[in-house]
């Protein structure tokens, strides 16, 4: 456990220097970290999978489990559901005085737009519309840099995955909406709200773009060819 | 031993585990990720804040968020009433979702660690700590309370046109709670909790 001396800095500095030559990495010393509790363990001679980590209990592997693949099914899953979760409906209102309004995703933050509210409803736009796609292209970004990229840009590649496994959550906020909504307007003689299936499909989305993020390792876009565990 | 060195959870760096001032963050030299911080006050606090939690969660569901008033019909909106009432429409799995984001993953985030924290203060770790704190850590991002809140907003601006909101206590309630989540995230030290754990070879 010599290989990693020095290399610890002072906490809360500004950017680091580029490290020369190949940076020592528990893979590259045979070890793994535990993805739990972060301790530091030499695995099994079988290997490090369907080991548990001796602390915690957590599964020990070097990498997360097939990575590239379920982080391409969750992706491609996404993208073909934001399309109904775009375009379907996501609530009906039904009043007597008004008749019946479908609104979708859009409509609502256009809806937002015009009753005065526009930083809201440029924060319900960035969540709802924006959040989603930019997630699931980082992503893809990502997964392709990864493993052709080798080390171009790495610190903003790491900078990006980090902004979207934070951001994602926010994209829920109109599946409450719709939740609140529902609960507060059903008076049956003047108006009342529906939930339609749009909003199923934009909930599926944003759950499996979280599920995408979680998925992808981080550790990927750091580690080179060569020094990949064997 | 292996408790000097440590490696980066996102680019897998070994390095060397330095101590930290109070409020301090540890970042790694390659790529910059937080590898742990010093929790200013240590797991005391966050044991505080989690009793602070659960006291407010009650309140939270037990009054209602919103009430709304058209001429003369009031109707009143809770967490818990707007779930059923997603149900109720052939919306379960949407309902699922909300409550579980909402409600159950943020109490059984307090729930855990208060089971927890509580006997760790008492000076023993209780059976399962390791089991309880990877729940814990596990279920960090599925707990979206403070997303909800930011729903109510948007809801009570498009419905204002519309009708008369009043804001009922449990939104407080709800405010409050955000706050004291987020104050858990940011001092909860797991390796606080993980040190007092044995290692078994």
């Amino acid at each position: 456990m010599s290989a990693a001396s020095g290399l610890s800095r002072p906490p809360g500095l500004g950017a680091p220097a580029p490290e020369p030559g190949p940076a020592p990495t528990a893979a590259g010393a045979g070890l793994v970290s535990c993805h739990c509790c972060h301790l530091l363990v030499r695995p099994p001679a079988g290997g490090a999978d369907h080991a548990a980590c001796p602390r915690c209990g957590a599964a020990l592997h070097s990498r997360k489990p097939d990575s590239f693949g379920r982080t391409w099914a969750y992706l491609v899953t996404a993208v073909i559901f934001y399309v109904p979760a775009m375009t379907l409906p996501i609530m009906t209102t039904v009043t007597t005085f008004g008749g019946a309004r479908k609104d979708t995703v859009l409509s609502g933050v256009y809806y937002l737009l015009t009753t005065g509210m526009w930083p809201l409803a440029a924060i319900v736009f960035f969540a709802s519309v924006v959040v989603p796609v930019l997630k699931i292209v980082v992503l893809v970004l990502l997964l392709l840099s990864s493993r052709h990229g080798g080390s171009w840009r790495r610190h903003d590649r790491a900078r990006l995955y980090r902004l979207t496994e934070a951001v994602g959550r926010w994209s829920m906020v109109d599946v409450y909406v719709v939740t609140i909504l529902v609960a507060l307007v059903r008076l049956q003689a003047l108006a009342f709200i529906e939930a339609e299936q749009g909003a199923v499909f934009f909930a599926a989305v944003v759950v499996l773009t979280m599920f995408a993020a979680r998925s992808f390792d981080p550790r990927l876009i750091w580690d080179q060819k060569s020094e990949s565990p064997s | 031993m292996h408790g000097t060195i440590i490696a980066c959870h996102e680019c897998d760096l070994l390095q060397r585990a330095v101590a930290l001032p109070p409020g301090g963050v540890a970042r790694c030299a390659r790529c910059g990720a937080v590898l742990y911080r010093h929790g200013a006050t240590g797991l005391d606090q966050v044991l505080a804040l989690t009793v602070a939690g659960l006291i407010l969660f009650v309140l939270a569901n037990a009054f209602p968020l919103l009430t709304m008033r058209i001429e003369a019909n009031v109707q009143q909106a809770s967490l818990l009433s707007g779930a059923w009432l997603l149900a109720d429409q052939g919306m379960a799995g949407l309902a699922l979702l909300v409550v579980l984001t909402s409600a159950v993953i943020p109490l059984l985030k307090l729930t855990l660690l208060a089971y927890i924290l509580l006997p760790l203060r008492l000076g023993l770790p209780a059976p399962g700590t390791a089991r309880a704190l990877r729940a814990v850590l596990a279920l960090q991002p599925w707990a979206m309370m403070e997303v909800f809140l930011l729903g109510v907003l948007v809801a009570m601006v498009k419905l204002s046109s519309m009708a008369e909101i009043v804001v009922g206590p449990a939104l407080y309630a709800f405010g409050f709670l955000v706050l004291v989540l987020a104050g858990i995230t940011s001092s909860l030290d797991p390796r606080a909790v993980w040190d007092r754990l044995e290692i078994r070879r």
